[in-house]
């Protein structure tokens, strides 16, 4: 039973589906390693996302294999991805 | 999917109706409790509070109009008692001849100043609204095939369940539903940004496309126009509660109720709206207004997706809730009708949460009450220039 749902293959977070404690070991499905561990180092409230990459401070947010915005600081791996750490780009989307 | 069918009424228009309302419709704020007052002693009868109506200009004044009108064209209407007081911007037979120039469904008219005040315009109103309650009572229904529905979507108080499992299951139910014929309206054009690009892709031609693009560039900058950033309101305190970061994360979310249908055309606020097919309408993210432009623009029915859970529902319309999120659906069991949670936890998968869904909406469609409708959720609300976030 999966803990985390990674949406798209180019994501950079998923979505917890259970309420997650810093240290616990969480499962999810990645799409090219199948079922993968990940271990949390932060609390994460149940819906909210995790990192499962370290993302540099300046890195796009990817879920949906979308940009959702950018990490306004260094964020480590298995970390609660939220405004506290992620700012709102306004992108040019029409030129893509 | 072509024997997809509900019971509904055939309007003298030509339109199908799920509902047989007869709409006590309150030009303005100052004939609004008159309107209720009415609205209290006829059966079938349905009313709203209209804060606007006067003192209002230009584009917003035409926004009230249009909701106005385009209420007592929906086909959920039998017919309508237009109450005014006589002095406001909406004036009485402004608004008549609005009505009168897209539907012939019996329409009266009432003045409080001309009837001598608000106790015998109440009487007037009432005999009036009683005589339209008795023939509509006298109207029996009919099966309609789903090409006669139009099928409004809206999400709110969202949550990354919404994208996750809700608004996926609204995109498959309106996939089912476009495929068999049905008209299918995405509204809430705040949430279309940052995923703008992607609808755009969808778009019949270019032309629809670049039509997307404009609507969503366009309320950006009316909102910087007055100085403030559509982001400042969106995502709301609950949203971001729930576990939404962004907008662009909120949009990426909002935009599945659509579905993968090809978007066949983009209605501006409250017009009315043609189909078949997927279809845009420019509203704001502001659900009782966003839902208001689209039973304007003639929808019989909607489905709302909700990750915090909302009560809100329409005085004219069934408005079905649905939610991803397994906390809210328990919480919130008495307000929501469909629980699309199973789809996270791989208990189902979102197709058949989508067939599932498309049968509830021609249930309530055949007149079966939502919680909203059941619950006797009435609130609405218009569009303003200054428009919500």
């Amino acid at each position: 039973m999966n803990d985390a749902l990674k949406i798209d293959r180019q994501d950079n977070v998923a979505v917890v589906i259970r309420p997650v404690k810093a240290g616990e070991i969480l499962c999810y499905t990645d799409f090219e390693k199948g079922e993968t561990q990940l271990t949390a180092c932060t609390d994460i409230p149940i819906y909210h996302k995790i990192s499962l990459l370290p993302i540099p401070q300046g890195t796009t947010i990817v879920k949906y294999g979308e940009h959702i915005g950018q990490a306004s600081c260094h964020i480590p791996v298995g970390a609660h991805v939220h405004t506290h750490n992620v700012a709102s780009v306004r992108e040019d989307l029409k030129s893509l | 999917m072509n024997q997809l069918k509900f019971k509904g009424y055939l309007r003298p228009d030509g339109k199908v109706g799920v509902r047989n309302h007869i709409l006590i419709l309150p030009t303005s704020v100052c004939s609004s409790d008159v309107a209720k007052f009415i609205a209290a002693q006829v059966p079938d009868a349905v009313t709203f509070s209209n804060p606007n109506g006067c003192a209002q200009v230009g584009r917003d004044l035409q926004f009230t109009l249009d909701i106005l009108s385009g209420y007592a064209c929906n086909p959920n209407v039998y017919g309508t008692v237009l109450v005014s007081l006589g002095c406001e911007t909406c004036q009485l037979d402004l608004v008549a001849s609005e009505i009168e120039k897209r539907t012939n469904k019996p329409l009266i008219k009432l003045d409080i100043q001309e009837s001598g005040g608000s106790i015998k315009a109440v009487e007037k109103g009432v005999r009036a609204a009683s005589q339209l309650s008795s023939q509509a009572a006298c109207l029996e229904k009919d099966w309609f095939p789903i090409t006669e529905l139009m099928i409004g979507t809206e999400c709110g108080g969202s949550d990354p369940t919404s994208g996750l499992a809700a608004n996926p299951t609204v995109g498959a139910m309106s996939d089912l539903a476009v495929e068999a014929g049905a008209t299918v309206i995405l509204s809430e054009t705040t949430e279309f940004i940052g995923a703008e690009h992607i609808l755009a892709r969808r778009a019949v031609n270019k032309e629809v496309g670049d039509r997307i693009f404009e609507i969503v560039y366009r309320y950006e900058e009316d909102l910087k126009l007055v100085g403030e950033d559509v982001r400042a309101g969106n995502p709301s305190p609950g949203n971001k509660a729930g576990g939404l970061t962004t907008l662009e994360e909120k949009s990426l979310g909002c935009i599945h109720k659509s579905g993968h249908a090809p978007i066949q055309a983009v209605f501006e606020y409250a017009q009315p709206v043609t189909g078949p097919g997927l279809v845009i309408m420019d509203t704001p993210g502001y659900d009782a207004a966003s839902i208001a432009g689209m039973v304007a623009g003639g929808c019989q029915v909607c489905v709302f997706t909700t990750g915090r859970g909302t009560p809100l529902g329409h005085p004219l319309i069934p408005v079905i809730k649905i939610t991803g999120n397994k906390i809210t659906y328990e919480k919130m069991i008495d307000n929501i009708d469909f629980d699309a949670s199973p789809a996270v936890y791989g208990q189902q998968t979102i197709e058949e949460q989508g067939a599932a869904l498309l049968h509830m909406v021609l249930r309530a469609a055949s007149g079966e009450k939502p919680k909203a409708e059941a619950l006797g959720f009435t609130e609405t609300s218009i569009a303003k220039i200054c428009n919500f976030t």
